[in-house]
């Protein structure tokens, strides 16, 4: 970790590939995106779970871990082709499934947002609003906030 | 195939394979002898479009591989209460599985429908019931596969090589001691989606071990505990020490090893858990719905003669869930038309809480199934209440909630 303050930059371990930027949007806890986010608007519709009616579109989705069914990979999938994904999409623990969804993502429709996981303490210095750039080397650069 | 020489279906499938591999930290892929595959039913255009470049690129299944339940009762499609351009959709994708050789059998139950892989055998399985129900009642060994890996494992014949691929991973963490549950309450099926809902719901995604359960425990028993755990939870085997293939002994059980922790289950554990599987208090009831996981024949052996006792009362729509070869089972027997009779709707291919298959929009459904119990309410819109069999017959029949007032009991 470096930079001068209000900024750092990590290194992130790169799960599906990518190069992104975007206004980070953390989540405090983990989502699942199969009833938890519509792939037609981008919102978080799972009501009981605190960034509930965010929009995650273009953004660089911050979380926790992923929750739940395998059937997320689909919702992801699905976004993309509807152009409602995040533009990266970082967890603090490996997640397979949100995986998946990006690289067939990838297969089908050309791009993803790269899923990538930062393990804390790094990971707990993103927070909402910090404009993120990420390379496809998994770094991970607080160009804001 | 990586290199795609065999096509580009299948690079792209290994392809997506290799990374998923690297992900999961995988040091080499294994062959596999079996597949099941949970893709086939319709979450949006996506997986259609997924599918069919597959096909279009010349994909064929290398292992015998059955698909779960779709959006469609094939030989019934009226049965979809949903639009008709959604009920394409679905159907399309139903079609573009069966055209890469995938086995049609529309099921979550294919282990009492069709293929039964051997114990120790390497198999990459989707759907959380048939996932449990293979690694835990078989001792084939399956990681929870889902859609698109699933059907990626099935083309290349290849899975990554961890989890409970290997042997050391499928060591039980935690025991559920029953040895304080009455004998009379062990041999009632109705014990064991509660008992699972309680294990999933305690386990997370650690391998639980059960002590206590009886040698005579039934597969449809150990078939509805496993289907409710891996509702409450993330389970994807358990251990019944005496029961199932991986604990003849406690010791095997845990692979010499000692429980993470002990839970001592009493009948009052029970009857909290019994609690949350419903989410109405007793009374009117609108459906009742039996078959998640898909009905066996031994089940329908049970209702029939409850059935004829109490048939349901007109207003209620009782609704079963099964699959093709059960359904032609039935019907050698001559037990479809007591059903039919008694206002049954069969559904086969697919089911409630997965598909628009409910006529009522609202009010509240009564099951046996923890499965359905779990998923009814963010699934359909309706309520829920969890009964026993018989407590489900006898509502229906009522048209309210009937209660025996025995089976909880202490003693």
């Amino acid at each position: 970790m470096s930079g001068e303050a209000g900024t750092f930059s990590a290194t992130a371990r790169v799960l599906v590939a990518g190069a992104a930027e975007g206004e980070a949007l953390v989540l405090a806890e983990p989502l699942s995106l199969w009833g938890g986010l519509d792939p037609e608007s981008g919102e978080i519709i799972d009501r009981r779970h605190p960034a509930s009616g965010a929009i995650v579109t273009g953004r660089v989705l911050v979380l926790p871990a992923g929750r739940g069914s395998s059937s997320a990979s689909s919702i992801l999938l699905e976004a993309v082709r509807l152009g409602t994904a995040p533009a990266a999409i970082i967890t603090a623990e490996p997640d397979p499934i949100l995986a998946l969804g990006a690289t067939v993502a990838r297969e089908l429709y050309g791009h993803t947002p790269p899923v990538l996981m930062l393990a804390p303490p790094a990971y707990f210095r993103l927070q909402t609003g910090q404009l993120l750039r990420i390379r496809a080397n998994g770094a991970v650069a607080v160009l804001t906030g | 195939m990586l290199a795609g020489e065999e096509g580009p279906a299948l690079q792209m499938a290994m392809r997506i394979l290799a990374t998923m591999a690297a992900v999961y930290g995988a040091p080499r892929l294994l062959d596999i002898t079996s597949a099941h595959i949970d893709g086939c039913l319709y979450h949006g255009l996506s997986g259609l479009e997924f599918a069919q470049r597959l096909v279009e690129g010349g994909a064929r299944v290398r292992v015998p591989t059955t698909l779960n339940v779709g959006a469609i009762d094939l030989l019934h499609p009226d049965q979809f209460q949903g639009s008709a351009e959604l009920a394409g959709r679905a159907t399309a994708l139903m079609a573009a599985y069966q055209a890469m050789g995938c086995i049609p059998i529309w099921t979550c139950t294919p282990y009492q429908a069709y293929q039964r892989p051997a114990f120790g055998a390497q198999i990459a399985w989707a759907e959380s019931n048939a996932i449990v129900f293979a690694n835990s009642v078989l001792g084939a060994r399956t990681n929870r596969y889902g859609d698109f890996i699933d059907i990626c494992a099935a083309l290349t014949g290849r899975a990554p090589a961890v989890g409970l691929h290997l042997a050391e991973n499928r060591r039980g963490q935690l025991l559920f001691d029953l040895r304080g549950i009455p004998e009379r309450l062990l041999r009632e099926d109705v014990l064991f989606p509660v008992l699972g809902y309680l294990l999933g719901a305690r386990s997370g995604s650690k391998i639980p071990v059960i002590a206590g359960l009886l040698p005579e425990t039934t597969e449809d028993q150990l078939k509805a505990l496993g289907a409710a755990a891996a509702s409450s939870g993330a389970v994807a085997l358990f251990h019944a020490i005496g029961v199932t293939p991986e604990a003849v002994t406690f010791g095997e059980a845990f692979q010499g090893g000692q429980p993470e922790q002990v839970i001592e289950v009493s009948v009052a554990l029970l009857r909290e858990t019994l609690g949350r599987l419903s989410t109405a208090p007793d009374g009117a009831i609108q459906v009742v719905a039996l078959g998640s996981p898909h009905f066996s024949l031994a089940e329908f052996a049970s209702l029939l003669p409850l059935l004829a006792r109490h048939p349901p009362h007109p207003g209620v729509e009782f609704i079963v869930c099964t699959n093709r070869v059960v359904l032609a089972m039935l019907e050698e027997r001559g037990w479809r038309q007591p059903l039919q009779e008694a206002g049954v709707r069969l559904i086969v291919d697919t089911c409630v809480v997965v598909a628009p298959m409910v006529r009522a929009r609202h009010g509240v459904l009564m099951t046996n199934s923890g499965k359905f119990a779990h998923y009814t309410p963010g699934n359909t819109g309706l309520q829920v209440i969890f009964g026993s069999l018989e407590e489900c017959v006898r509502s229906a029949a009522a048209g309210r909630v009937w209660r025996d007032p025995e089976l909880w009991a202490e003693e």
